[in-house]
């Protein structure tokens, strides 16, 4: 494809390009925002349910954050990272056992219904609680939300639970939705689950299945002058080669999610109206890990799981999967998180000599052939890295006689494969680090998972200490108290590695430098978009 | 015509044990592939075991498999689809929507392939070894060599992205308010370049076919005799040797129309056309089970009917078709 790019033309238009960029030196001027205006975006995906207080993921955010609002969004400059939404403060009790939320007043539905503290109270006992994947770890103590004006809602726990963690948990986990359409019926089967009624700055205007979705302003919006775009349109481009064509054609003003591939963006950050942001995923850090079944013999060995460790070169992995765009990981706390990180835990360089004396100390020598024993290794498919890094995975391991026998599966059989059967003994996944250690992190090496929960504890792993760590985190109100546990836990769980974390990765957008306030919040392409316009 | 009615009628029957190959085939191939339509969907919400259970309830898949194949063709003898699981809609809702699509594209594409393959076929055949025959035979080759999504790519580069004359991709624009001729005209500027990257693929089989077909009808006698009589070569080429050598190619249009119904995964992902070959694929990635067989179906019903149709074609094209199937 590159090659296909040096056309004379292509040759004769950059240079007049340069010419005119030294010609003109280029000022900046401090822009007034202006209203008006479509966005159009790239989107890959079609989510089978756009309910971002029932399934609380970035593919269902994406779409949906711009009309359902959480209580508070992440943020680079606010108060504990956060900026108020739906709820202007928030304060936690002495005993833990209780959070009082103030809430904004003069917001309406987009139906025209007044946003009430019952809405707040419906959303989290009978959504996030119940129905929302994430909120059944967090909220599972939640026992009754107190509504004394419309404008208050108590959270009463029935044990103390760390009000740092709520802090934490509020912009993924707290999207409100209406009492009154959702009331009495079958929340989860509701129609408004595939075209959301919330309080956003748009409105869901249609989906056509295949084409695209279409949000539009919401005029009664409470943010002031806000929102600045007339509407957001959603392009279904299900092929990667073709968001980044869209984009310079100009059909697309953005992409986001690196749905413009790696390989890809250094040809595409030279054409000139386009811009490539790193920016705006703090706080949606994706980690590459390594899953483990503990349940084979010589996995349940420390030495093999340290041999295997040391077989991995992480500088390798992110220089040349992730061409540079990602961190290596040193444990299950990515280096980007402010709160919770340490890296004060055992290391595992990378060591080819060490690994094989590892292996040989376990017992597992290399037989005639070279090799040690055979392990099947499974890796997700959900992003062209995850793949890429299995097939390196299998050489690394080939280098210190371990064979891998590669599987290759499509999402459903992989979900049945390693979560249900336990068919596995590497996998390769990508959880998501959420800004707090208890929201999706600490299941990925708790015990007593059930059998089918994705991006848990399936490798059949148990050790008494990490799980004592994790119930006393849960219980520890004191913020500075409950973070060294989190240290603690690193280093727990880089010493007996139920798992091997190997890189932390965000994403990247594209977008044409026509649009305004990109990345703008640590969690942009999953935010409300309310402050975002195009320049025409 | 009455030959033709009773070629209807036995079709049609024939037909019947056809599509329940059809049905329990694909029913059965989806029921091996691992994972289930909840499996695809937990990937996405995550879920607990309890919500998951619920979730094969409320989809049916709970039973074994004989169970579901035999309500579902109990259905299917009511002429009910059933429900997409991945889309909650009825599917032949859903096909119907994207069918319209897949049909103008592959319709369009068959046809310019056809179309132009033929008439180069004509024109390399006319003079079998000449330069002009030479080249097109190895031109058209040189195309049908390449894969589709990488001309398909190149086409983008070239007239969407360079020379900004064609939009990338989808069927339209988007919420454009367009209507009537306006709307059409939008439509066929949306479809030239995927139609062009389909159609160019399989031009060379109809050349090609055209033109070994003619190479061998020229060695006739009838040739000879025409040319006897004195016939201008033009006419001895179009009336005489060309029609005589498109009866293959007919056949060809049959088969190819069947393949090309279930439309073009790699090119409507590529310019983003809702057709039936990616919904096919989203329904296998979903495991959506009535949704993929209720696509089969529908490509299979088509398949029969368009190659009903060639086999009318060639029973008006060629006198001797038929005639023994109509005594029997």
């Amino acid at each position: 494809m590159s090659d296909f790019r040096i056309s004379r033309r292509g040759v004769l238009a950059g240079a007049a390009m340069l010419l005119a960029s030294t010609a003109m030196p280029s000022f900046v001027f401090a822009q007034e925002p202006k209203k008006g205006g479509r966005l159009v975006v790239a989107a890959d995906s079609e989510p089978r349910n756009l309910n971002p207080a029932i399934v609380a993921s970035n593919g269902v955010f994406f779409v949906s954050s711009k009309v359902v609002e959480p209580l508070a969004e992440a943020s680079f400059e606010g108060e504990d990272g956060l900026s108020p939404r739906l709820a202007t403060s928030w304060e936690g009790s002495e005993d833990g056992k209780s959070v009082t939320f103030k809430l904004r007043e003069g917001v309406t539905w987009h139906d025209g219904k007044p946003f009430t503290s019952a809405d707040v109270a419906f959303s989290a006992l009978q959504v996030w609680k119940p129905l929302q994947n994430l909120g059944r770890v967090v909220f599972k103590d939640l026992e009754a939300v107190e509504t004394p004006d419309e404008h208050t809602a108590v959270f009463r726990f029935a044990k103390p639970t760390p009000f740092q963690l709520i802090k934490n948990a509020l912009p993924a986990l707290t999207a409100v939705l209406p009492k009154h359409v959702y009331d009495g019926s079958d929340i989860a089967a509701n129609p408004a689950n595939n075209a959301p009624v919330g309080t956003g700055p748009f409105t869901f205007a249609e989906h056509k299945a295949g084409e695209y979705y279409r949000l539009a302003r919401n005029e009664a919006y409470w943010g002031e002058n806000q929102p600045l775009l007339d509407e957001i349109i959603y392009r279904v481009l299900p092929d990667r080669a073709a968001a980044a064509g869209a984009l310079e054609a100009e059909e697309v003003d953005l992409a986001a999610f690196s749905a413009v591939p790696l390989a890809d963006l250094d040809r595409i950050s030279k054409v000139p109206g386009i811009e490539v942001v790193t920016k705006g995923y703090e706080a949606l850090t994706y980690q590459l890990i390594v899953e483990i079944n503990h349940r084979r013999k010589e996995l349940a060995d420390l030495k093999v799981r340290q041999a295997i460790a040391h077989a991995i070169d992480k500088e390798f992995v992110v220089k040349t999967i992730f061409l540079g765009h990602a961190e290596t990981a040193t444990g299950p706390v990515p280096k980007n998180d402010k709160q919770f990180y340490t890296a004060d835990v055992p290391g595992y360089a990378f060591d080819v000599a060490k690994a094989n004396a590892l292996l040989d100390e376990a017992g597992y020598p290399k037989g005639a052939d070279g090799n040690r024993f055979a392990l099947k290794l499974l890796p997700a498919p959900y992003f062209n890295e995850t793949k890429q890094f299995g097939a390196y995975l299998r050489q690394a391991l080939a280098e210190v006689g371990i064979t891998a026998e590669l599987v290759n599966n499509d999402s459903a059989a992989h979900q049945k494969a390693v979560y249900t059967d336990h068919a596995f003994d590497l996998a390769v996944a990508p959880p998501v680090f959420r800004g707090d250690p208890a929201i999706s992190t600490t299941i990925l090496v708790q015990s007593g998972a059930p059998d089918g929960v994705p991006f848990s504890n399936q490798g059949g792993y148990k050790n008494a200490d990490i799980d004592a760590l994790i119930a006393k985190a849960a219980e520890t109100l004191d913020a500075e108290a409950r973070t060294k546990l989190y240290y603690e836990f690193q280093q727990k769980v880089a010493e007996d590695l139920p798992l091997i974390n190997v890189a932390d990765w965000g994403f990247i957008t594209v977008a044409r430098d026509t649009v305004k306030n990109v990345s703008n919040n640590p969690r942009w392409a999953v935010s409300n978009w309310a402050d975002t316009w195009v320049e025409k | 015509m009455n030959r033709a009615l009773r070629l209807i009628r036995r079709r049609l029957l024939g037909a019947v044990p056809v599509l329940l190959i059809v049905v329990v085939g694909s029913f059965l191939l989806l029921e091996a592939a691992p994972g289930d339509a909840v499996d695809a969907y937990a990937v996405s919400f995550g879920g607990d075991a309890g919500m998951i259970a619920a979730l094969r309830e409320a989809w049916g898949l709970d039973g074994t498999p004989f169970a579901r194949l035999t309500a579902y063709l109990w259905s299917l003898l009511h002429l009910d689809l059933g429900q997409s699981v991945a889309f909650s809609r009825p599917v032949l809702d859903v096909v119907l929507e994207r069918l319209p699509n897949t049909l103008l594209l592959m319709g369009a594409a068959t046809a310019l392939s056809f179309a132009l393959g033929s008439a180069l076929g004509i024109v390399a055949g006319s003079r079998p070894g000449s330069f002009r025959d030479r080249f097109l035979s190895i031109g058209s080759l040189a195309l049908y060599a390449v894969p589709g999504f990488w001309l398909g790519l190149v086409l983008v580069v070239i007239f969407t992205v360079q020379l900004r004359w064609l939009p990338l991709s989808g069927m339209e624009t988007i919420a454009s308010g367009k209507s009537g001729f306006g709307r059409a005209l939008d439509i066929a500027r949306h479809l030239v370049l995927p139609v062009a990257s389909l159609g160019f693929l399989y031009l060379a089989l109809y050349l090609r076919m055209m033109r070994a077909g003619m190479a061998e009808v020229w060695r006739m006698d009838f040739v000879l005799a025409g040319r006897a009589r004195g016939l201008s070569r033009r006419r001895i080429v179009l009336r005489h040797v060309a029609r005589n050598a498109l009866l293959p190619l007919v056949t060809m249009l049959g088969l190819q129309s069947a393949g090309m119904l279930g439309g073009s995964v790699v090119i409507e992902s590529l310019f983003a056309i809702p057709g039936l070959g990616r919904l096919a694929q989203e329904a296998v990635g979903a495991r959506d089970t009535p949704l993929l067989i209720g696509i089969i179906l529908v490509s299979a019903v088509l398949v029969i009917a368009v190659n009903l149709l060639v086999d009318i074609a060639y029973a008006a094209l060629d006198p001797r078709v038929g005639a023994g199937e109509a005594q029997a």
